[in-house]
């Protein structure tokens, strides 16, 4: 009498948060495989290419007028200088392209999340393997992000290959806040937000420039947001500078992956168990 | 004695001040197939949700299984095959990779499902279709295949939310003899329709339901038998003269029901009171004998029709 299927849900019965967790993220993850290995490969690629445009026009050409720059740890390119900057923001765009726009059509059009919230799953597996497929795409930008820079010269030590963990948390920590912010969203234009916060966090954040130029109170506020964070923590790790710092850069995306995953859980539970 | 899988006693469910569903008491015997009849908004998709652990009961007491949704979601939802209303197949994989994601998130073994899937392409009759996207099917196919896809984790209980509309009438009729053949093996099915013909063809119990209360229960047979007459004669006059005839007709008939473009007289012989009318010298436009049907019983119970 007792199915396969009803045996496998007892499993995780008795423990903790078993209403909300099956322990089957990673199916998820196996669906959006399946459904990546026959889609556009182009829309990967585009997504990828725009800080990679940006190290090409900015590092090289601005940084043809610019000149070298001097760091504390000695004179570099303005291409090697904007580098990481772009790194992290590459994570970032990688994370927030699933975590936003892919996961809003899931939720309000195709009734994905409804069809797997009818099964045993529960929306703790559906937030864990939405974000972490989110996180692996930002993962991959930053990876071959990494590669191309290394490709032109533009890292100096070996510490640059920290560069991919420290991107990865990045990338964990927008495609966490990303999903919980768009589980709220209602509409297509609210979507826009993302974009009106988006594309100025990323003017502003100091990958072009040193926060210097802007008032203390400017600074703090840059400071205070995601893509700084990500900048610091990525060129951090990048120059193997392990202090205070970079933990208080890393304990702010601690903070953002648990919160997301958090506000994610809570309202898809109240989506699709009312 | 029969097993009882489903029984909720004082359902209820409210959304504020609205109340979906009223107060409702109702058993489901395994291997038994159970209708909600009733007009769209009478509070049986919320049942459906409720039994389907995807909506939580404002009060009342609900076990399936032996298990209360509140407490074994979870489980619940693993011993259940969940077609709802609006397909949510995942339109960006095939038809047999619609199947297996399925049978996956139920964390059953890929090779039980790849076994299972032959099998329930059959069953929905889609094997030529199993490497198409979803997106290219039809609305039959694709209401097949939500079918097969629930029926991947081998549910003791099949809920199926309004399972024929929008279909055309070929389609409908290969969907009840799929949903005959579950019967058959004795999959328990819980079916919610506002259509009288698909409650009469696939129910061996049903409730009828108005405004999230329980209106009558028991077999269409029965339902028939109880609430209305062996037959009825609908006539036409005309919509302006159909009003002045009522009270013209109304001694001669057992009951008398009056919609907007024709009368219905309910007899225990149609032909019989047809002759009785036509004796009068009153002559109607057109006139129809036929059984008596659910839609009489609903009529009979709120004096409204189920579709409007």
């Amino acid at each position: 009498m007792t199915s396969n299927a009803v045996a496998l849900s007892e499993r995780r019965l008795g423990k903790f948060g078993d209403k909300y967790f099956a322990g089957r993220p990673q199916q998820v993850l196996l669906r959006n495989w399946l459904s990546f290995k026959s889609s556009a490969w182009i829309a990967v690629v585009s997504g990828f290419l725009e800080p990679v445009l940006y190290l090409l026009s900015f590092g090289y050409g601005i940084g043809e007028l610019v000149g070298n720059i001097s760091t504390p740890g000695g004179d570099i390119s303005y291409a090697a200088y904007i580098a990481p900057g772009l790194l992290a923001t590459s994570a970032m765009n990688g994370a927030m392209l699933d975590s936003t726009w892919n996961v809003f059509f899931k939720l309000n059009e195709s009734r994905l999340y409804k069809a797997m919230l009818a099964t045993s799953l529960g929306p703790l597996d559906v937030a864990l393997g939405e974000i972490a497929w989110a996180l692996m795409r930002g993962g991959l930008y930053a990876t071959a992000f990494t590669i191309i820079i290394a490709g032109l010269g533009l890292v100096t030590s070996w510490w640059a290959i920290l560069a991919i963990p420290a991107a990865i948390i990045v990338a964990f920590g927008f495609a966490s806040f990303g999903m919980a912010i768009t589980s709220f969203m209602k509409s297509h234009h609210q979507m826009n937000f993302f974009e009106i916060f988006l594309l100025p966090m990323f003017l502003f954040s100091g990958a072009f420039y040193p926060l210097t130029v802007f008032p203390g109170w400017a600074q703090a506020i840059i400071k205070a947001l995601p893509l700084r964070q990500a900048i610091e923590l990525v060129t951090r790790a990048m120059n193997g500078e392990f202090g205070i710092n970079i933990l208080v850069n890393f304990t702010y995306f601690l903070v953002m992956i648990c919160v997301g995953l958090f506000f994610t859980t809570k309202r898809l539970n109240a989506l699709f168990m009312k | 004695m029969t097993e009882m899988l489903i029984q909720a006693r004082g359902l209820t469910k409210t959304y504020g001040d609205f109340v979906a569903v009223d107060g409702i008491d109702f058993d489901v015997a395994k291997g038994e197939s159970f209708g909600f009849l009733g007009p769209n908004g009478a509070g049986k998709s919320t049942t459906m949700r409720i039994i389907g652990a995807t909506s939580v009961r404002t009060s009342g007491t609900l076990t399936i299984l032996g298990k209360d949704p509140e407490v074994n979601g979870p489980q619940i939802r693993a011993h259940l095959g969940v077609v709802p209303q609006q397909d949510n197949l995942d339109n960006e994989l095939t038809v047999s990779e619609n199947i297996f994601i399925y049978g996956r998130y139920f964390g059953l073994s890929s090779s039980f499902i790849n076994k299972k899937i032959p099998e329930l392409l059959e069953f929905a009759q889609l094997e030529e279709k199993k490497d198409t996207k979803v997106e290219a099917l039809s609305g039959g196919m694709k209401r097949r295949l939500t079918i097969a896809r629930s029926l991947v984790s081998e549910p003791d209980i099949l809920m199926l939310d309004e399972p024929t509309t929008g279909l055309d009438p070929q389609a409908r009729h290969i969907l009840w003899d799929r949903l005959f053949r579950l019967k058959e093996q004795g999959v328990t099915l819980l079916i919610t329709t506002h259509y009288m013909d698909e409650a009469e063809q696939l129910c061996d119990r049903l409730i009828v339901m108005d405004r999230g209360k329980i209106m009558a229960e028991d077999s269409p047979a029965q339902l028939i038998k109880t609430y209305s007459t062996k037959e009825v004669l609908e006539v036409r006059f005309g919509s302006d003269r159909n009003q002045e005839m009522v009270e013209v007709l109304r001694p001669l008939a057992d009951r008398i029901e009056v919609l907007p473009d024709r009368i219905l007289l309910y007899a225990t012989d149609g032909e019989q009171l047809l002759e009785q009318i036509t004796a009068k010298g009153i002559h109607p436009n057109t006139s129809l004998v036929r059984r008596s049907s659910l839609e009489d019983v609903f009529l009979r119970l709120t004096g409204r029709s189920l579709v409007e």
